[in-house]
Parts: structure tokens; C-alpha cells; sequence
């Protein structure tokens, strides 16, 4: 609950640091999926804990020299909002005269995100690719072989049942909107992917895994995780193909600026994709363990 | 004097770096040592950001009208590192999960006596 109040703060602290991008990604992320995943993992290891003594005025002690060496470091730093900062004066500038006129979108951290730093970012989605195979290694879903259609207590709720059917549709929506405005507004394929896989995460949490199931089930998910990932490559090697580098956008069209275009559309969606199967993904496999362990003890 | 006024942003992010710090050395449980984690990243986060602000900037997304941006570069690293950074939560979490399974329990001071008696 904390956590989550601390997720929704620092969104609000990026918006004021006119990071709309990032605050986006954190409102969905911090407030929402990390907390929730927290909540399952102290579900299923209990809550209990042993208080150990001694062990934190040493840690006390450490923490506070550091903390002050560390302010002592900071005196040398450039001032807050400097705008002759180090960090303003080398690549910043160019992204923000240029980025206009070879990319040709508004946005700029889209285009710093998908196209300059498109290597970059192919990586990051290859991690999140292995955080989730790992995830899926981890704690492996059993394939339940009878479809037992469990009636959760969501389903008596009517309450809940009306909001999730008035909340999910406008949420599903509104991702859709993030991941296609990107180019000209905050959004884009990570933002998008964690708000699409918060809506179906919630759709879980009223009706139970097994019900969300048979809405997204499990292999339809790793298919889109993978062809994610493979939809963003193939962007590289087309442009390879049409004679560029690897992920040269230009030369995927006549006109460089079109071909900005549509890698950079054709690379979010890619992302989206990734990201919100991934996340999906690894919650049912928490959920799935909470089930699992639920039925145990019964 | 005039210090604490134009580098607080810094002030907030060390005390955030070092309250993650100290859960994650002084805690037993291990999620708990994953909150602090979590704390400690967040803090990294708003160091990046905080680094990129300029006073009177805006939103880098270009317009009419407009003059000073704020850098988009730190914005942009930082996007992908909070989703990064749940993905890699989350597999800690994983492995918090399968601890708990293997040895009963998710104290490291526990954990390392079973080692030592095996």
C-alpha cells in the first residue's frame, strides 16, 4: 500500500521534472504491477518475520558515512535546473534543434528512444524478454488438463463485477491511444504494453486466473512475447535489406522522413506487444503459485 | 548557505539511496531487501531526471512557441530502466518464491545455517 502511494509520488514528481514519458511508465508501473506483485510474493511466503538485533547500528553507522560522503560530492555538482550543466551541453541540444527535421515528430524522447538509440532499446526489450523466460522458468504454471470452470467470489460480487466492466474497456482503450499518439504525444510501446497488462491484470484479479485464462491464455501470450521481440529485428534487417544499417529507419522508404515513420511505428508496436505479454505473463505466474499453494492448504 | 538551495535535488536522492541502502544490509527477509532495492533504483531514477530539468524548460515535445526543453536523453533512459527494473523485480521475486520453497523460509540468517549444517 505504501509502495504504492511512493510509486504514485515519484509519477507526480516526474511530471513537475516534465518527464510526461517517464511519469506515465511509473504511474502504471509503481503503482500498480510492482506493489501487486510484492502483495502475491508476501502472500506466498508468509508474513512473518524474525527480528533480528544487532545487526542494524553497524548498518546504521555504515549508511551514514556513506550518505555523507556522498552529500560532500554533491557540492561540486552543477546546480539544480543549470541549464549549462555538462548533462545540457553535449548530445541534448542536438536532439532537440534536430530531431525535428531528420525525424519528424514532435515527440523527442520517442524519437531519441526508437530510432537513435534504437539499439538501445532493442536490448532493453531483450531483457525484458529474459526477466520473463526467467520468471517463466522460475515458477512454471501447471497446465491444468481439466477446465474447471471456478466460480470465484468476484462473480457474486456485483459491485465489482459492474466496475471491472466499466473500468477494463476504457483502460484497454486508452493503451491503444498511448502506443499510437507516442509519436506526437507522451506514450509509446513501453507505457502502452504496462497499461494494456495492468487492464488484463486487473480483469485477473476480479475473476480469477483460470476465467482470464480462456480470455488470454497462456500460450497466446508467450507466441506475442516472442513475436515482439522478433517484429522489432525484423525491422532492422528490412532496413538492412533496403541497403541501410541495421535499424536505419531512412531507408525503409523513398522518403527518409516517411521511413522514420513507419520503423518507429512498426518498432513501438513491437514493444507494446513484448512488454504487455511479458508482464501479463510473469503475474500469472505469481497467481498461479498463489492458487496452487491456496489449494494445498485447503 | 546558498547550497542548500540549488542542490536539494541531490539532498533527497541521497537520502532515498541511502534508506534503500540501509533496508538492504540490515534486513533479514529478503523482500524486504528487494523493497530497498526498489527504493534505491527509484532514487537513481530521480537523479537522472532531476539532472535533466531546466529551470523555465517544458516537456520535450516540440512546438510552436517554445524554446527550452528540458534534455529528453535522461527521460528516455530512465523509461526503459523502470520497465526493465519490474521485469527484474520481478524475477527476484521468483527466486524469493522458489527459496521459500526449497528451505522453508525467506530469512537469510536461516538460510545460511541450513547451508552450513547440510
Amino acid at each position: 500500500m505504501l509502495s504504492g502511494i511512493y510509486g504514485f509520488l515519484s509519477a507526480s514528481f516526474f511530471v513537475l521534472m516534465d518527464a510526461v514519458d517517464v511519469a506515465f511508465t511509473e504511474a502504471a508501473v509503481g503503482s500498480g504491477i510492482s506493489p501487486l506483485l510484492m502483495l502475491l510474493t508476501v502472500a506466498l511466503v508468509g508474513r512473518n518475520e524474525k527480528h533480528e538485533s544487532g545487526k542494524s547500528i553497524p548498518a546504521l553507522v555504515l549508511v551514514t558515512i556513506t550518505g555523507a560522503l556522498l552529500i560532500i560530492g554533491t557540492l561540486s555538482m552543477p546546480e539544480f535546473g543549470s541549464a549549462t550543466a555538462p548533462a545540457q551541453t553535449h548530445v541534448g541540444p542536438h536532439y532537440i534543434e534536430k530531431s525535428g527535421s531528420e525525424i519528424g515528430i514532435p515527440n523527442i524522447v520517442t524519437s531519441v528512444l526508437a530510432s537513435y538509440r534504437g539499439f538501445d532499446t532493442f536490448g532493453e526489450v531483450a531483457v525484458v524478454f529474459t526477466a520473463g523466460i526467467g520468471v517463466l522458468s522460475l515458477l512454471m504454471l501447471k497446465s491444468s488438463t481439466v477446465q474447471k470452470p471456478v466460480v470465484t467470489s468476484a462473480h457474486k460480487h456485483k459491485v465489482l463485477r459492474i466496475v471491472s466492466k466499466i473500468l477494463i474497456p476504457p483502460i484497454l482503450l486508452f493503451a491503444l491511444y498511448v502506443q499510437f499518439h507516442g509519436d506526437y504525444g507522451p506514450g509509446g510501446g513501453f507505457q502502452a504494453g504496462v497499461i494494456f497488462a495492468a487492464a488484463i491484470i486487473l480483469y485477473t484479479m476480479f475473476f480469477g486466473v483460470d476465467i482470464a485464462q480462456q480470455v488470454v491464455s497462456f500460450a497466446v501470450l508467450r507466441v506475442l512475447a516472442a513475436f515482439g521481440v522478433l517484429l522489432y529485428g525484423s525491422v532492422g534487417l528490412v532496413s538492412m535489406l533496403n541497403g541501410g544499417d541495421f535499424l536505419d529507419y531512412s531507408a525503409l522508404a523513398e522518403n527518409p522522413i516517411t521511413g522514420q515513420h513507419i520503423g518507429i511505428i512498426v518498432i513501438e508496436l513491437g514493444v507494446g506487444i513484448t512488454v504487455a505479454a511479458i508482464m501479463v505473463m510473469i503475474f500469472y505466474c505469481f497467481a498461479g503459485q498463489v492458487n496452487d499453494t491456496g489449494e494445498a492448504g485447503q | 548557505m546558498t547550497q542548500l538551495f540549488t542542490h536539494y535535488n541531490y539532498w533527497i536522492v541521497v537520502v532515498l539511496m541511502m534508506a534503500g541502502f540501509f533496508i538492504v544490509i540490515a534486513q533479514g527477509n529478503l523482500v524486504k531487501k528487494l523493497i530497498g532495492l526498489n527504493i534505491f533504483q527509484t532514487s537513481v531514477f530521480i537523479l537522472y531526471i532531476s539532472s535533466g530539468k531546466i529551470t523555465g524548460g517544458t516537456a520535450p515535445i516540440l512546438q510552436e512557441g517554445i524554446t527550452v526543453y528540458s534534455n529528453p536523453l535522461p527521460h528516455v533512459l530512465i523509461l526503459t530502466a523502470i520497465v526493465v527494473g519490474i521485469a527484474t523485480t520481478a524475477l527476484g521475486l521468483a527466486l524469493v518464491i522458489r527459496i521459500k520453497k526449497a528451505y522453508g523460509t525467506i530469512e537469510e540468517s536461516e538460510i545460511q545455517q541450513r547451508d552450513h549444517t547440510c
